[in-house]
């Protein structure tokens, strides 16, 4: 049969492309194991929040001006005169925060299962350089609009390369191009924040996928699902990347939509902490604001840096405590990847970190007073313990034998009965007198609360030892 | 375990109280009560735009929003001579403004997303009579602040009540002394309008966000549902 001429231009362009390789590579033959349950889902979504940003950051340079005196009014004129201009800003401002909640719990989910780990250092360390990179951009991003926390932010974070010594005051000269954050700063920050960092994590984006393609998905049992292959050699544990994780990943990807509307439509604010109230002002070189606070995602490094009672040691400190992740995969000297066959003493360790790490977060969005900097060394102190006590702790562990196969475990629908049965024994139907008759209310039961909180301690206690 | 709970109920509990703040009144804000917005933007071209401007918006804009007739924004609310396509600019220049307050009064186009509405609630009707500024005034939510009470004749004159705390003299509360031209609660209504009217003006599309939102969650809803349904079936052979 003589091929159409549609399939014929396909053709032409197999021949000279290796499109059917690189999608039976990376999608269709490419086997992930089959047990991935919702924290695998901040990968995929990562990747949406970046397309987001990159389409509604092209949008918005169409009418913003980089410009010290055009900057905020432009921004207004977007959110105002251009037509779907605030969806549009609403989209990138949101989109920033949720790419660091989607980033965080990507990284958490990687201490969760040891995903860093042999042979996995590769795809951490990439991971860490998108990383930087997004604070990187993060940061300068913050800049453009141009308002009060805009300015003063960028004020203070790039007047701590002046700590350094020797080279500092000339360094944070530099970075500014004027003595002060000014037009020349605006303009050179735009560059970065739209051309040079996006490039660069694109490539590290590139970098991060090849390099976890090529030693396949960890996951939740942290074994090797190559170890066990069929008579094709492909993993029995392993499911094609399509459609099975594709069909999944867009329910994740709904979920997550759902939520990213929430907060766009209903509060784009969110209470402070995605817009900082102050931003509204227009930037005052000559007004320094009362109270200084970065954007929430660098709160828990703000706090780092303000506990250290040395400028330069703080910025160290501050360093540090990003340095030290890079490290992650050789500060851990545990037998085994995932939390379920870890001893006692990491589920407490990493327990203590994410209540430190969300604890230095709050601290970093609020004054400094005596208490609170008391509180922020001691947090700063687990911080860095969790990692500088890792080799000691995760060696002398007792780990739980590793099973040979993939486990079982309920997913979050296999649990949808129980908690219903749950949210059964906590409340209890009572009638009620109401203007038209006797109705019937759902109410709190206390003795069944009572029941579920014991049954939870008990249930927690266990898992954590 | 413990100590650590207890540790983090202490954090929580000292670092709230550090952080001790004046109580502000709280304001109703209502957008979609446009007869309120509108009387707000007569206030405010009365009594606001001879300092401050407003200029990120347009009397065509405010007149379209609110569902005022264009012939009446001109005639009853927008100043003598402003044509509908302008801006809310005030007719004081910046050299004039330095002169007599010794800087320009800001731009209030984002004022009630920069302080937030109970704030400026708060602030309108917490002017009081203090001989010791140049101006007369003083106020309880922003004090030494630059700015007269512009209100006075319809509040009246507040008079402040001490307290001792801890051997020095700390602000109570305020008292009317000499009534105005409104009674209290038309004074509180008039003051809520006008801040209605600049939450209005800080985001004009607040309302239409909101709106669009019901349709983008219900699609995103059915989205989901089919998702869930597709990975239902795809998965159904995976065990």
């Amino acid at each position: 049969m003589k091929p159409s001429r549609f399939t014929a231009v396909g053709n032409w362009i197999l021949d000279r492309f290796p499109l059917t390789n690189l999608w039976n590579d990376h999608m269709a033959h490419y086997y992930a194991p089959k047990n991935l349950n919702f924290w695998y889902f901040f990968g995929s979504l990562a990747l949406l929040v970046l397309v987001n940003q990159f389409l509604t950051g092209i949008l918005l340079t169409m009418n913003y001006k980089p410009d010290a005196t055009l900057a905020f009014d432009s921004v207004e004129y977007i959110m105002r005169d251009v037509n779907w201009g605030w969806l549009v800003r609403y989209m990138h401002s949101t989109g920033a925060s949720a790419f660091f909640i989607v980033v965080y719990l990507h990284m958490f989910r990687g201490m969760l299962y040891g995903s860093f780990k042999q042979p996995r250092e590769l795809i951490w360390i990439f991971g860490m350089f998108i990383f930087v990179a997004l604070m990187a951009e993060a940061f300068m991003g913050y800049l453009l609009p141009w308002g009060q926390m805009s300015y003063w932010g960028a004020q203070v974070i790039i007047s701590l390369f002046s700590a350094i010594p020797v080279i500092g005051d000339e360094l944070a000269l530099w970075i500014r191009g004027d003595y002060v954050v000014s037009d020349a700063t605006l303009n050179r920050f735009f560059a970065f924040h739209v051309i040079s960092v996006p490039l660069v994590l694109v490539l590290l984006v590139l970098l991060h996928l090849i390099a976890l393609h090529e030693s396949g998905s960890n996951n939740p049992d942290g074994i090797e699902i190559k170890e066990h292959e069929d008579e094709n050699g492909f993993p029995v544990d392993g499911i094609p990347l399509h459609p099975y994780y594709t069909v999944k990943d867009i329910v994740g990807v709904g979920v997550f939509l759902l939520f990213f509307a929430t907060v766009i439509f209903y509060m784009p604010e969110m209470g402070g902490y995605f817009l900082e109230h102050a931003n509204f002002i227009p930037a005052d070189p000559m007004k320094t604001p009362e109270h200084i606070a970065p954007v929430w995602y660098f709160t828990p490094f703000y706090a780092i840096l303000r506990a250290i009672p040395d400028k330069f040691a703080g910025v160290v400190g501050m360093g540090g405590a990003i340095v030290v992740l890079f490290l992650l995969p050789w500060l851990d000297r545990s037998p085994v990847k995932s939390i379920r066959y870890r001893g006692g003493i990491y589920k407490k360790a990493l327990l203590l970190f994410v209540i430190s790490f969300l604890a230095l977060g709050y601290l970093g969005t609020q004054p400094a007073t005596p208490l609170a900097t008391t509180f922020a060394r001691i947090f700063t102190a687990i911080y860095f313990g969790f990692f500088l006590l890792m080799p000691l702790y995760t060696r002398w562990e007792k780990t739980k034998p590793l099973p040979e196969r993939l486990t079982d475990h309920p997913s979050l629908e296999d649990r949808i009965p129980a908690l219903l049965e749950t949210f059964d024994e906590i409340t209890h139907v009572v009638p009620v007198q109401t203007e038209s008759g006797t109705a019937t209310r759902r109410k709190l039961n206390p003795e069944g609360l009572a029941r579920v909180l014991g049954r939870l301690a008990i249930n927690l206690k266990k898992k954590f030892d | 375990m413990k100590n650590l709970i207890l540790i983090l109920l202490l954090t929580a509990s000292t670092i709230s109280l550090a952080s001790e703040k004046l109580e502000l009144d709280s304001a109703d804000i209502d957008l979609s009560d446009n007869k309120s917005l509108e009387r707000g933007a007569k206030h405010y071209v009365t009594y606001c735009l001879g300092c401050h401007s407003i200029q990120h918006i347009r009397y065509l804009r405010i007149a379209l929003d609110l569902d005022i007739d264009e012939k009446k924004m001109l005639k009853d609310i927008a100043p003598e001579g402003a044509g509908i396509y302008d801006k809310l600019q005030t007719a004081m220049n910046a050299h004039d403004a330095r002169k007599w307050f010794g800087i320009q009064p800001p731009d209030l186009s984002l004022i009630a997303r920069s302080r937030g509405a109970d704030w400026l609630y708060s602030y309108l009707k917490g002017f009081y009579t203090d001989s010791s500024k140049p101006l007369g005034v003083n106020n309880i939510i922003f004090p030494d602040v630059g700015m007269p009470n512009v209100l006075w004749q319809l509040q009246g004159e507040q008079k402040p009540v001490y307290k001792t705390v801890e051997g020095k003299p700390a602000l109570e509360k305020l008292v009317l002394a000499e009534k105005g031209t409104l009674s209290e609660k038309e004074f509180d209504q008039t003051v809520n309008d006008l801040v209605n009217f600049l939450v209005y003006v800080g985001e004009p599309m607040q309302l239409e966000r909101q709106k669009m939102g019901k349709f983008v969650i219900f699609f995103i809803l059915m989205f989901l549902t089919i998702a869930y349904l597709l990975k239902k079936e795809y998965w159904k052979d995976i065990h």
